[in-house]
């Protein structure tokens, strides 16, 4: 495998770790003001996610820092373009990350609740914008001969886009309810399984309704898949059927690895429909930012294979620590949020 | 309004912003990592009680510190796209290390350091301590080691239109990575003591000085000194490294402007313009600046007059941050001095009028390092790398003048309130101090105090 294509899974690996990992913190921030009523109820779900959200968001910083390193022409183009969107993103992650950490500090309903409101709010945004940026990458943007962005905020709110925005929406309630079911109890636990199946449903649906929206939308996306096409949307329905049935059974941390891993599928059949393109240019395929025209050099690509490599594991080994000391339903304690 | 200047209003802002906050944490946590330390090895509850209350203030500070920092990871790509492609084979990998080794750590152990404290031994609470202390300072080193690429770059060479990474371990260690490393980790230091003095003096003024505020003043007041000498130490090594390395910049900080051997050294003058020196009371040292950059009194030092004018850094802006700096350095110094003084001689919780310095003396740093930073990035100028690639051909050329001047004004109400909840957050637990609302509980402090 040469070194690009490496990094091409790489920085899907990393979307996929954001993904999993604060898709769950940004569901249940979306979920939190429909299934808890109440201060105490509330509390539960902000410490459900209150010791991990902010080394899951790192995986978006590093996901970034690692396409700004491996593709540069790919962030230069892609982050430009999407100007205000991102925008509103960084804004709406700014007031999620103050909303989490000030919400707690005054003993006041009236403080607790506004804060409440932007915690939801912030989490329902990016959860949109990442979907409609995803979708707006797979139709394909619009580049001139140098590869820069060449249309309008407008545009990017082309059906597609936004179809592709509702299922990133469903598919982070999903998993922030897969999540929140492991943390939760009594009867918040019981609204949460009701509205995750709802989401559960929306997100299916929606996967299947954008598959065949791309047969119109985004044709090239079907042309020479890298592995067969029907291979990323059988795991994905079949994580997800799984993740559905264990919900049945009770089994709810096994229904959160299912749910995990339909997430992951995702990203995949986002990754195989776009391989070798990181953004494929709408109308002139030869403009496409592709594996090979948009990398780095070949020593900086192998520098970085390095840190990754031995970074980490060892980031993967102290994350899986401090989740397993937080293993179990939310216990509230003087420190909690 | 052009795209180019409303790009670097819209960057300077965001950014000087940003780093009211990583100071502060970098200061606060290596503190708060030697109180751990003395909790860990002696088992005394004071250094608990007073750890706890410094983590209170660290979360708050942290948080608002990774909320605009989230910024900054986006904004080379949405501000500076021909920066972002002229850079990227270097510039992007110290960012992606940052995220590998610094963000994960210090956000993971944070985690588990603030809410986790029941479920976690002495020594892993010390060890967690001791990974957000490290993170943090790593995050300073690879943010560094970008930054730093962009003053001295090193390790590349330029083709096609992009810098392509030859030798990283040269990209890494280009000639200003180290000494400007240990100047801001020991301006975070100073930052950190200060803040942590101060608050110290404000609960004795109050008289509320407890052992938990003893414990702290007395820690602080030895960190801003130790931090004070290692500015300077380090402040001399950076600025001889700026005057062989970056020679129109040094040129710009110092005021000279015609080539000349033995330089002088102005201490004070009217601030110089574009055109020139200006007529006016000063008051300068013969030789000085070249003895200081070179060890030599009839060392030559080139004029801004031997560089074509379009390379000239705005002087004025350049000149006065830099001396500033080093005058706000100085009061600093001597207010860390005068507490050392007073420790040894056993008369720090009692010297009220030392105790309301102290409080006065909280914004220094925060100023000298806001000040430090300009003359760095503003004596840059007019390049984004340094001779290599110019601001003005940096900037995202499909992003309208309109579209930045919308974020502006988004950013600049965010981060209005952010800083005003900030203050309102940090003065509400100062004043809940490290004694009030922490109960002994038997649980807890039989594990901790083991």
């Amino acid at each position: 495998m040469s070194l690009e294509v490496a990094w091409f899974l790489l920085v899907g690996v990393l979307i996929a770790g954001y993904a999993i990992l604060d898709g769950f913190d940004l569901g249940a921030g979306m979920l939190h003001l429909f299934v808890a009523r109440g201060d105490g109820e509330r509390r539960q779900i902000v410490n459900a996610i209150g010791p991990v959200w902010d080394g899951n968001e790192v995986w978006l910083l590093t996901g970034g820092g690692a396409l700004f390193a491996a593709f540069p022409r790919v962030y230069a183009t892609v982050f430009s373009g999407l100007y205000l969107a991102l925008m509103l993103v960084v804004t709406a992650l700014i007031l999620r990350a103050v909303s989490l950490e000030f919400r707690g500090r005054l003993d006041s309903p009236g403080w607790r609740r506004g804060w409440d409101v932007v915690f939801a709010v912030s989490s329902f945004l990016p959860s949109l914008l990442f979907g409609v940026a995803v979708g707006n990458i797979v139709r394909g943007l619009p580049l001139d001969a140098e590869g820069e962005f060449a249309g309008t905020f407008v545009g990017l709110l082309n059906p597609f886009a936004l179809v592709t925005g509702l299922f990133s929406v469903a598919m982070f309630l999903t998993q922030g309810a897969a999540w929140l079911q492991l943390k939760t109890g009594g009867v918040v636990r019981e609204r949460v399984l009701s509205a995750g199946r709802a989401a559960w449903t929306a997100w299916v649906v929606l996967y299947v309704a954008l598959t065949a929206f791309s047969r119109v939308a985004a044709p090239r996306s079907w042309e020479a898949p890298p592995v067969p096409a029907w291979l990323a949307p059988l795991l994905f329905l079949g994580a997800a059927a799984a993740t559905r049935a264990m919900w049945g059974r009770g089994a709810r941390s096994t229904a959160f690895l299912f749910s995990s891993a339909a997430v992951a599928m995702a990203v995949a059949t986002l990754g195989a429909a776009i391989f070798p393109n990181l953004v494929p240019a709408l109308g002139d395929p030869a403009r496409s930012l592709t594996v090979g025209n948009a990398s780095s050099s070949p020593l900086t690509l192998r520098v970085m294979l390095i840190v990754a490599l031995a970074g980490m594991p060892i980031v993967l080994g102290y994350t899986a620590f401090i989740y397993s000391r937080f293993a179990g339903p939310v216990a509230l304690d003087e420190h909690s949020y | 309004m052009d795209a180019v200047w409303l790009a670097r209003l819209q960057f300077s802002l965001t950014v000087m912003f940003h780093f009211l906050f990583p100071p502060i944490s970098i200061g606060l946590g290596f503190l708060v990592f030697l109180l751990e330390t003395a909790r860990w090895r002696t088992g005394r509850d004071v250094y608990r009680r007073a750890s706890d209350f410094w983590l209170k203030l660290f979360a708050i500070n942290f948080a608002v510190g990774v909320a605009t920092g989230i910024v900054m990871e986006f904004e080379f790509g949405t501000n500076w796209a021909g920066y972002s492609r002229f850079v990227g084979d270097i510039f992007g990998a110290p960012l992606a290390a940052e995220g590998v080794f610094a963000f994960f750590l210090e956000s993971g152990f944070l985690g588990l350091l603030l809410l986790g404290r029941k479920r976690i031994s002495s020594f892993v609470r010390w060890f967690a301590a001791a990974m957000v202390s490290l993170g943090t300072v790593l995050s300073a080193f690879w943010i560094l080691v970008a930054n730093s690429w962009m003053q001295t770059p090193d390790g590349y060479r330029v083709e096609g239109g992009r810098a392509l990474l030859t030798d990283f371990g040269a990209a890494v260690f280009n000639p200003s990575t180290l000494p400007r490393f240990a100047h801001t980790l020991s301006a975070s230091l100073c930052m950190g003591a200060f803040l942590m003095a101060g608050i110290c003096s404000w609960l004795y003024l109050k008289g509320r000085g407890s052992d938990a505020a003893r414990v702290s003043l007395r820690l602080a007041v030895v960190a801003a000194f130790a931090g004070c000498a290692f500015v300077f130490v380090s402040g001399d090594r950076h600025a001889r490294q700026v005057a062989h390395t970056q020679q129109a910049k040094f040129a710009a900080m110092e005021g000279l402007y015609s080539t000349q051997k033995g330089a002088p050294l102005i201490l004070f003058s009217l601030p110089p313009t574009q055109q020139g020196p200006r007529e006016g009371p000063e008051i300068v040292i013969t030789n000085l600046t070249s003895a200081l950059a070179f060890g030599n009194f009839q060392a030559p030092i080139r004029g801004l007059q031997d560089f074509p004018a379009d390379q000239w850094p705005p002087v004025a802006v350049t000149f006065l941050s830099f001396h500033n700096m080093v005058i706000v350095g100085n009061l600093m110094a001597l207010v860390a001095l005068a507490g050392l003084v007073l420790l040894l001689a056993r008369k720090l919780e009692t010297a009220r009028w030392w105790q309301r310095v102290a409080i006065a003396a909280v914004p220094l740093p925060m100023i000298a390092i806001q000040l430090g930073w300009t003359t760095a990035e503003v004596g840059r100028q007019p390049w984004i790398v340094y001779g290599l690639l110019r601001t003005k051909d940096a900037v995202s050329k499909v992003v309208a003048a309109p579209a930045i001047l919308f974020s502006i004004i988004l950013f600049s109400a965010i981060y209005l309130c952010l800083g005003g909840l900030w203050l309102f957050l940090l003065g509400r637990e100062i004043a809940h101090g490290p004694d009030i609302g922490t109960r002994p509980d038997a649980a807890g402090e039989d594990r901790h105090v083991a």
